[in-house]
Parts: structure tokens; sequence; C-alpha cells
């Protein structure tokens, strides 16, 4: 099983991706996934974790991910030495960040960046999933595409569809 | 069928529809508001051709209810613990009336102290209502008890309502794959609601009346006959459903390894997903252990789990509910269940998950090991509480 964990805070929409990538996951047969928040009231710009759970099997286990295969940060300001705790052996972090890490296992990736230039606001949730396909191969761009066309409002699929390649092609260089 | 990445609410909302009922009445409480948003949301867009009343409380939501279905509509509503409560003085008046609305309740902690999360008390504080209790532990599952409820509830051998449970949060706001039925199958599935059992000027009737001391236990005891009638139903009502779905569903319960194992976990609701695994664990390292899920708390599964269980040597209990100053209530029926069976089997009652403590699976491998021990014991899971030795 892959266990992906998000942090961001209400408002930037690290639960809309979660569910989008558990939806693009699960568009081949045999394909499962898990998608949810962390529970509770929610309020703009507090913490939030969600998680998404990858498997090729129904997965029974519905508690929260305690250790991940990749930790996905949409707000750097949320990443700390501690983060390193939650991942599982050889997982890895991907930061949504300008600055630069010599540590092996964290991914950068200016997603506000390309945010600003295609979506025109610091929303970088769907940036942060075309990255975590680059990185994973876990999921294809088509299967995002598909998944943004299914569950997002008409008017944002172009240009979300657009940053998400964009991040997509940045990580791969 | 088209697949749909949809939480359980979503899920069951979505089975709502196929059933078209059409009344729905409702307020809204946490965890449970989403399903009655989708359903407006349903019935705004002219893709659901309801009535949907938005009342001032959960009493008046199922009064409502009850009001429509006393003049025949197929009626449904929705609500959650202190919702549930709230609703309780009406619960037997629609079971009494022998009206078979269709409830999800979305299982969560009572106050006090207040909490929003999941647990199974409310539902289980109101098994003597006289409603049918099923207790799903996935969305496709969700989906499909939603169909099925309606048959069965309406169902002229049984004519009573069902109350479906989804575990709070862990379920109605956990997305998943579903493979969403196509309304063409869903109208071959569920025939319309037809029944004498309501107000009609050209038949008029006595409806919801009084019974004194010389014929209210003819009724009651009809009532019970009916809940019980529902056992032969569900099993009807998903032969039914395979045929035109290709889902199958085992009955007021399922089984998982148990044909020989020695130690049997009885729990039920989507925590089963979990029990499921770490019997696969304990297996593949040589224990014999199983799972026995309760679908359905009433009618209750008294043979089904005496058949189960008879060649175990000990079975636990894990339960999301206390009657306090006694035990779990599960635990009481199960007990009940392996008497009246003449089984002597030691068992034990493990209180998890009040609150929506997640429950570990290391919790869960304890358990099977304090089987092996072969203890009547009550006992809190987590905390190293335990209520009595028994």
């Amino acid at each position: 099983m892959t266990e992906i964990l998000w942090h961001g805070r209400g408002g930037q929409g690290a639960f809309t991706a979660a569910r989008l990538l558990g939806d693009a996951y699960s568009l081949k047969d045999n394909a499962y996934a898990l998608a949810f928040p962390s529970f509770g009231p929610e309020r703009r710009g507090a913490p939030i974790r969600a998680f998404t759970k990858l498997d090729k099997k129904p997965i029974g286990n519905r508690s929260e991910i305690t250790r991940s295969n990749y930790s996905i940060f949409l707000d750097d300001t949320l990443f700390n030495e501690k983060s390193f705790r939650e991942l599982k052996q050889n997982g890895i972090i991907l930061l949504n960040t300008k600055k630069t890490f010599e540590d092996p296992r964290v991914i950068t990736l200016d997603g506000d960046g390309i945010a600003a230039r295609i979506l025109g606001l610091p929303i970088t949730n769907t940036i942060l999933l075309g990255a975590f396909a680059a990185v994973s191969r876990e999921i294809t761009l088509e299967d995002i595409n598909k998944a943004i066309r299914q569950t997002m409002p008409h008017r944002l699929h172009e240009k979300n569809i657009a940053a998400v390649k964009a991040a997509f092609e940045e990580v791969v260089a | 069928m088209a697949k749909k990445f949809l939480s359980g609410n979503e899920a069951f909302a979505y089975g709502v529809r196929l059933a078209r009922p059409q009344v729905i009445s409702a307020y809204p409480i946490t965890p449970q508001t989403i399903v009655v948003e989708k359903l407006s949301e349903f019935v705004e867009d002219g893709s659901l051709n309801a009535e949907f009343i938005h009342v001032e409380s959960e009493h008046s939501a199922l009064s409502c209810a009850i009001g429509a279905s006393s003049v025949g509509a197929r009626a449904f509503t929705a609500t959650s613990s202190q919702g549930l409560l709230y609703m309780a003085e009406c619960l037997p008046y629609a079971a009494g009336g022998r009206f078979p609305i269709v409830m999800m309740n979305a299982n969560r902690s009572t106050a006090l102290p207040w909490n929003i999360y999941g647990d199974q008390r409310d539902s289980i504080s109101q098994l003597d209502s006289g409603w049918i209790q099923a207790y799903a532990c996935n969305a496709q599952e969700a989906l499909d008890l939603a169909l099925m409820s309606f048959y069965i509830a309406e169902h002229k051998d049984v004519s009573t309502p069902f109350m479906a449970n989804l575990d709070g949060f862990v379920l109605t706001h956990t997305y998943e794959v579903v493979d969403v039925p196509t309304a063409e199958q869903a109208d071959a599935f569920l025939p319309k609601y037809q029944t004498d059992n309501k107000m009609d000027l050209q038949k008029p009737r006595n409806l919801a009346f009084s019974a004194g001391p010389d014929t209210n236990a003819f009724f009651k005891h009809r009532e019970h006959l009916g809940i019980l009638n529902a056992s032969k139903i569900i099993g009807e009502a998903e032969e039914r459903f395979a045929k035109i779905f290709g889902r199958r569903y085992t009955g007021l319960t399922e089984s998982y390894r148990t044909e020989d194992a020695d130690y049997i976990l009885i729990t039920l609701g989507s925590l089963s997903g979990l029990v499921r695994e770490v019997v696969d664990e304990l297996r593949k390292e040589g224990s014999r252990v199983g799972l026995l899920r309760l679908r359905y708390l009433r009618p209750f599964p008294n043979e089904e789990i005496a058949a189960t269980v008879k060649n175990a040597k000990a079975v636990a209990v894990l339960e999301k509910d206390i009657s306090f100053g006694n035990e779990g209530t599960v635990y009481t029926n199960v007990n009940s269940a392996l008497q009246k069976a003449k089984l002597r089997i030691p068992s034990s009652d493990y209180i998890g998950g009040l609150g929506g403590r997640n429950i570990y699976k290391e919790e869960i491998k304890i358990i099977f090991d304090e089987l092996e021990q072969q203890q009547s014991t009550v006992k809190f899971l987590g905390i190293g509480g335990e209520t009595n030795g028994n």
C-alpha cells in the first residue's frame, strides 16, 4: 500500500488534492483508494492533514496514516525536522517552497510560482498533485485530468489541467 | 453502472435517489449533514422528484415522515446522535404504526462530554424502539443498503421502519470507489410502494389508534413478528439484488475465515475492514482466527451467531457501546444467542472507539491473544480498565 499524507492550511485545498488523487488512481481496474481529511471542525488558515491510501486490493484499515510513503506540504511553514518522523523508510517529502534543501529525501517545487503564472491564485493543491505524479509514477496525467473533469466545477478544468502539467514537467526537468 | 469516487454519505444519497422517495424530511447534524445536502441538491437539479421538507428539528423530521408514510408515500429521513435521541419519542410511533420509513443514522457519540465523532451508542440505545437496524461496513454497502432498505421495510410481511447505520466520519466522510447502478437497474429491483396501511378516502380505515390492556399485546406481538419476518425478506432482497446488480450480501451476518477458527472476534460496522486485515496477518502466522460481522442488530442474528461460533474455543465482542452499569449491549445480545443455543463458550467484551477514538491494529491483535486465555471479561480498550471480572 502507498500512503500519502497531505499537509495544508484550511482553504488551500489539501483534502481536494487527497480526494482527486484517490479518484485518479482508482480509475483503473483492481485499483483501490481511500481518501479522507483529518476529521473535525474546519477553520480557514488552521493546519489540516488529509490522507490518501492506494492499493491493488480493497483497503480495510480506515485509520489515519501515521507513517507515509509521501508527505506533501502545500505550505512550507508546516514543514520542520519532525516531519521526517512521519516518513516510512525511503519515504519522500514533497514541498511547495522557494527554498532549497540538501536532504535527498526532500523534493522541492516552486508551486506558488506556477500558481501565480497559470491559476492567478495562490492555490497549489493540483500543482502538488502533478508533482506527485512525476515523482511517484503511481498515476498518469491523463488520470488526474479525468478526475479533475469529473469532480471540479467546469470553469476550473482547463487552468488546473495546465497547472498539473506544468508542475509535472518542472519536477521531471 | 458507473464507477464514482464517493464518501459514505454521498454513496447513501445516490442510493436514496435511486429508490425515488416521495418525501424527504430532515434536519442537518454532523456527521449526517452531507447526505441531506446532497439529496436537496438532487431535488433542486431535478434529478430526484421528491418533496424536500427542511423541518426545524429531528422530532419534526420523523413526525413529518410518519405523516407522509401514513398517506402511502415513500419517506426518508436521516439523523445522528443527539438528533436521534431528540426524535426518540417518534421512533416507536413509526414502528407501532407499521410505517416503513427509511432513516440513515450517522453513528456518533452522545453527550456529555460533547463529542461529534463516531461511536455506536446512539443507535444501540434505540434497539428496543421497533426499528430494523443495519450497519454498513463501506460506502458500496451503504449505497446498496439504501436501495435494499426500502424493499425490506415496505415488504407487506415486514412493514417496519429501517435504520441504516454508517459509522460517523470513518465511513460517512471517507471517499472510496463505488459502483453506482443505473436508474433502470434500480427500478427493476425496487417496486413502487403499495400499501393498505394508509389514509385513503375511498377506503377509510383506522390508523395510529389507541389499544388498551385487552388488545395491546396483540399489536405488539404482530410488531415483533413483522421485524422477525425481516430475516427472511432480507435474504429475498439480497437474492434479487445479486441477480440484478451482481453483488451478493450474506444476510444478518458476514463471516470471514470462521469455518475452522478457534477464536472468533464479533464486531459490526466499518471496523470489520481492519479486523479482516488482522485475521489475514494472524492466519499467516498460523493462528486459527476469524471474524464474524453483525450486519444487522435487529432482527438479531441468534441462529447465525450460534451456527458460526459453535466449534470455537472462545469468542470476543468488540463494540463501540457501553450500557453503563452492565456491559456492552451487543455482548449481552451475543451471550443470549449462545445461551439459547446451549453453547458454553467463553466470551469477552471489548468496549472500544468511544467518542471516535482510533482502534489500532495492535489492539485487535491483543484481543486475539487474550482470547486464547479463554476468560470472560469486560474491558475498555486502550485505557486498560476492566469493568468487572465476571
